[in-house]
């Protein structure tokens, strides 16, 4: 396969942008978009150019490092999958692919398609964890958990916090990350006792990132690899009714 | 970023880190005016108040075809509503002041939020695939201007009757006829395009405002989603029966 990759190039967080394009040929179809990525910056190095910089940890589709919006869509053009998983049978010879990184004013270029996602760091800061010290792992059904429960806790527990959910928001809103986490320690026992502290915690944090605020659309829940589902930002906003009326009494 | 293996309880070291770093309630009294949510909140509320103003006001229009007597005694018991309790047309104003308060709020959280979108994302993309959601999610902001622009004219339309034909406060029934007169077209053109906007509008609406009040189960979506859509098309049926009624001569 031959291809026209059209790639943003920023050479730091002040500097400005743009798009440049690159011929990248005898592409495997086997080959990952990471891969990809690898080989023109093979090329590049060899010809003694700046590579293009990007995140990439476990090539597996776990780590929640990659993170990189192509012909528009982050994670690319398959569904449920992370760039690092998406291959480049899904394309075809001859064609032109544009790669952005998240943009997001909560998310600032470090470098090319790398971003800095320190903003979720702050968010789980503020509240998403559980704070008692539980010693080793109890026994398994030392806390009896609803089956329904456990199922929709894991569900929203697979969260990578890669971005996506941002990346593809027409708002910028990291609304889905969030919720993920509300959705996830609130459904269990041991998330009970900050329920409110956390949702209270978590939302002004979201919000003095800079995020944008969630208006339902639901682009989060389509680009995500992981299928987090959209329903848990209902929860989140439950949760955070709640936490606010209870506040007031 | 490998935080999300700290969400487990247990992970010690982890948990021990974080909440050195967790941030104090001096921090947390920082913000000013609602959160996201809550400005989400009064956009649902305030949308909820205007939905049930739409569906009484589309009770009292369809009156119309019971006949320009029902029609005018049903205007004339709008303003006498709450009597003797309340002065003439006391209704009435209570009414308007609340649903203008409604619009206030409803435009405020609508702006707030659209202002805060746009610097959410201050590069945009190069390539950007249009937003595969529902029609009716992607035209929100735009089709609430509209919404505004057609409810100032309907109001000066209908209510002080400055762009009708006839507005005579005595005769609802001729003022209603007048307004939809085959040669006045263009204002059944216009109101009917509104009134699809304000359906549409609402499916998104609708569904929105529950998402936002707390709705969470998968099934709860679907109905959700239902309700609003059938919500739509009642409202879009009923508003549009009037004037297409008139067109076509069935109310003279």
């Amino acid at each position: 396969m031959n291809l026209t990759l059209r790639v943003w190039r920023q050479a730091g967080p002040e500097t400005r942008g743009r798009m440049v394009t690159y011929r990248v040929e005898e592409v495997s179809p086997e080959m990952s978009f990471l891969e990809l990525l690898d080989v023109l910056n093979e090329r590049l190095t060899l010809a003694g150019e700046e590579p293009v910089a990007f995140d990439h940890d476990c090539r597996e589709g776990i780590c929640g490092m990659c993170g990189i919006v192509i012909n528009g869509v982050p994670h690319g053009p398959q569904p449920a999958t992370t760039a690092c998983q998406l291959h480049m049978r899904h394309f075809s010879d001859g064609d032109t692919i544009d790669v952005e990184p998240w943009r997001a004013r909560a998310f600032p270029v470090v470098k090319d398609l790398v971003v800095d996602r320190g903003a979720f760091d702050r968010i789980i800061r503020a509240g998403g964890y559980i704070s008692a010290p539980t010693g080793s792992a109890p026994d398994a059904h030392a806390t009896p958990v609803p089956k329904p429960d456990a199922d929709a806790a894991f569900e929203a527990a697979a969260c990578i916090g890669c971005g996506a959910c941002v990346a593809a928001c027409p708002n910028g809103s990291g609304m889905l990350f969030t919720a993920a986490k509300i959705t996830h320690l609130g459904l269990l026992p041991q998330g009970q006792p900050e329920r409110s502290e956390r949702v209270r915690g978590m939302i002004e944090a979201h919000d003095a990132a800079g995020f944008g605020g969630c208006t339902n659309t639901g682009e989060c829940a389509i680009a995500c690899p992981k299928g987090i589902p959209l329903t848990t930002i209902g929860r989140l906003n439950a949760d955070y009714l709640a936490a606010v009326r209870g506040r007031q009494q | 970023m490998h935080w999300t293996t700290c969400d487990r309880p247990g992970h010690s070291l982890c948990v021990a880190l974080l909440t050195r770093a967790r941030p104090t309630p001096a921090q947390n009294a920082r913000a000013k005016g609602p959160s996201t949510v809550g400005q989400k909140v009064v956009m649902a509320a305030t949308g909820i108040l205007l939905v049930l103003f739409l569906v009484a006001h589309m009770l009292g229009n369809l009156k119309v075809f019971a006949g320009a007597s029902a029609f005018g005694e049903y205007a004339q018991w709008l303003r006498r509503l709450g009597d003797p309790v309340l002065p003439q047309t006391a209704y009435l104003w209570i009414q308007r002041v609340v649903l203008l308060l409604a619009v206030g709020g409803h435009i405020w959280a609508a702006t707030a939020l659209t202002l805060r979108a746009r610097r959410a994302r201050p590069v945009r993309y190069a390539h950007r695939r249009p937003v595969r959601g529902s029609y009716a999610a992607r035209t929100m902001r735009w089709g609430g201007v509209i919404i505004v622009l057609f409810v100032i004219y309907h109001i000066l339309d209908l209510t002080t009757g400055h762009l009708n034909p006839v507005a005579d406060p005595a005769n609802p029934y001729a003022t209603v006829v007048a307004d939809f007169a085959p040669g006045r077209w263009y204002v059944t053109l216009f109101y009917g395009l509104a009134v699809v906007a304000i359906g549409f509008h609402l499916r998104h609406g609708v569904y929105s405002a529950l998402r936002t009040l707390g709705q969470q189960t998968s099934r709860g979506e679907r109905r959700a989603r239902a309700f609003a859509l059938a919500l739509s098309v009642l409202l879009c049926g009923g508003y549009l029966a009037v004037p297409f009624a008139v067109l076509t001569g069935v109310v003279r």
